[in-house]
């Protein structure tokens, strides 16, 4: 039994590790050369120093986590610790050409005060996260299950995704907040990019987007 | 981990004197014609003298940050848990630096110095002295040591405000600046515990006016209770409470005002122990070099507008149980930072200690200065 809990651990931590991948790299096309750039919740950094790599990019990431920061620090990240649940007071408005939000948009609380956050401290947000509506999240539920997937590989009683979301969902929230979508990348499960019937097939979903100009 | 961690220090070591008879002008506007600073150092520069970091010292510390003198495990230097061979700031990797300030006791030309115009100790007529004044004096040893450019400065609370000067006036000759349980200035409440610390020395019968030399006085009351209050300052009351609590010295109350609880004591204690050896001018000056700290006021109250010409690299660190300079002291820093676009990281540690909580060997705390000093020692090996 252990050894079976054992490597279903470890599958869980490859397939995320596959999901970040994809993500990253969309992002990275996303991103401008020369930008700069704030992390929400940025881990050990890995995003961060990837854009500096790749799209030599300057910024900041924020995250809450003593480890994490102690990575981040490690790998030559300019990391500031902070909660992101407390908003952005210590940065100024307009101060970054993208703030990311990556796969960490359905665990946060204050969903909206972190949006309008983002949205003031960045000229444009990026921001992904795995998609509910799912078809096979709908199937599991069909059958009366809590859906898990790679993309969601939480249970009912460790998940840290308290506003798990869709990707109508999302662009009803766009619509009634004010914010103009820019861009759309949806992903499948088998990590393609996905034309039609996003909602039912997207397992990822990546935004790119500003505030309505008044 | 390396063998080095297994040895307790970087063993023995010596002060060394160096004398300055280029003036220094003091931001008082009075002028220091010739002085002498006290320092020690640790560890070996290299070739290309790029691997120098400077620690300065804060309100009631000196030159001797590591190591010991003739063996003695009770001479052991302020910050010897962070610094030596294999630790945190790895003498093996870096010659670190420890300089006793200006107006200081420790052996730099401070109050209790004899003042060679009059052949009389210094007293009351020793300058106001300030963390500029101290940058500048720094700067001057760093160039006689051939130090053109420190790899980093770093220190806490006071000391963290000099590294954090350091990048505002000398902004060429430093890498990195480590600021630890710092504020970029003092509150309304923090000059009111200095102001009571300085009223309980002047108001001593010891103290003559600051030439308590000359009558062979020592204002011990004063200088005593201005610690006891720093003390309290220095520590959480959650720390207070878990070392002290309510505990009692005897059985019972003793219905006097002698000591009945522990913390009574202990305050005693550390207050007679610091009147033996340190000097009241010299406390007296640096509680005002810290009120007179605020780098910000020539940029009517804009830290930010005062670090436009910073190069350097920060890492700020804070501790959650700090009340003297809590972390959104340290944010605020960072926050001025952070508009100029500097590379910067901070880290909040999650202590008990309150103030004090730089001086100890908290885990978290230490691995982050590690990772850091790491990454220097990387990056300045991997040029080329």
């Amino acid at each position: 039994m252990r050894t079976l809990l054992e490597f279903g651990g470890i599958v869980t931590v490859f397939a995320d590790q596959v999901i970040k991948r994809q993500d990253y790299e969309i992002i990275t096309a996303l991103v401008s050369d020369e930008a700069t750039v704030l992390d929400l919740g940025c881990g050990d950094g890995s995003l961060l120093s990837h854009l500096s790599d790749t799209r030599n990019i300057s910024g900041y990431g924020v995250e809450r986590d003593d480890k994490k920061v102690l990575a981040s620090l490690s790998n030559g990240i300019n990391v500031i610790q902070a909660d992101l649940e407390q908003g952005l007071s210590g940065f100024a408005t307009d101060a970054f050409d993208y703030v990311i939000l990556s796969l960490t948009l359905q665990a946060v609380h204050e969903t909206e005060t972190i949006i309008e956050e983002m949205l003031r401290v960045g000229k444009q947000v990026i921001v992904t996260f795995p998609n509910f509506g799912l078809w096979r999240h709908r199937l599991q539920i069909f059958f009366g299950e809590t859906p898990t997937s790679k993309e969601l590989p939480y249970q009912w009683y460790d998940t840290p995704n308290v506003h798990v979301l869709t990707i109508k969902d999302f662009e009803e929230y766009c619509k009634t907040h004010g914010i103009s979508i820019l861009e759309r990348i949806v992903i499948n499960e088998a990590g393609n990019m996905v034309g039609v019937f996003p909602n039912l097939l997207g397992a990822l979903a990546i935004y790119r987007f500003n505030k309505v100009a008044k | 981990m390396t063998e080095y961690e297994m040895t307790s220090s970087i063993g023995d070591v010596k002060p060394q004197n160096m004398m300055f008879d280029e003036p220094l002008l003091l931001k008082s506007g009075e002028t220091l014609t010739d002085y002498q600073l006290t320092y020690e150092t640790y560890g070996s520069l290299n070739e290309d003298k790029s691997n120098a970091v400077l620690v300065c010292h804060a309100l009631n510390a000196s030159h001797h940050v590591a190591g010991t003198y003739d063996g003695d495990e009770k001479t052991l230097g302020w910050w010897d848990n962070l610094i030596g061979p294999g630790k945190p700031l790895d003498t093996d990797h870096f010659f670190v630096i420890g300089v006793n300030n200006i107006g200081g006791c420790h052996g730099s030309t401070g109050p209790s110095s004899i003042n060679p115009a009059t052949n009389e100790p210094w007293g009351s007529s020793f300058p106001m002295v300030t963390v500029e004044d101290w940058v500048e004096a720094q700067a001057r040893l760093a160039t006689r040591l051939k130090i053109e450019v420190f790899a980093a400065v770093m220190g806490g609370s006071l000391g963290g405000m000099q590294a954090l000067q350091w990048t505002i006036d000398q902004p060429k000759r430093l890498k990195n600046a480590v600021v630890i349980a710092a504020a970029p200035r003092l509150s309304a409440q923090n000059i009111a515990f200095n102001e009571v610390a300085r009223q309980a020395i002047t108001l001593d019968q010891e103290f003559y006016g600051g030439d308590y030399y000359q009558q062979k006085a020592v204002p011990r009351r004063g200088l005593k209770i201005a610690r006891m209050i720093g003390h309290i300052t220095y520590l959480s009351d959650d720390s207070m409470d878990l070392k002290f609590g309510r505990a009692l010295r005897e059985d019972a109350l003793q219905f006097n005002f002698d000591t009945d609880f522990q913390i009574e004591s202990y305050l005693r204690y550390q207050g007679d122990k610091f009147a033996e050896t340190f000097d009241a001018n010299t406390y007296l000056r640096i509680t005002k070099a810290l009120d007179y700290f605020d780098p910000a006021a020539k940029n009517a109250g804009n830290l930010s507008a005062t670090l436009t010409q910073s190069e350097s690299n920060y890492l700020i660190i804070s501790f959650t149980s700090d009340w003297r300079f809590s972390p959104s002291r340290s944010r605020e820093i960072v926050e001025a930072l952070v508009a100029n676009k500097l590379d910067v990281s901070y880290a909040e540690i999650d202590s008990p200690h309150g103030h004090d909580a730089f001086l100890m060997d908290e885990p978290v705390y230490h691995n982050l200065v590690r990772a850091y000093f790491t990454r220097i020692w990387r990056d300045s090996n991997s040029v080329c």
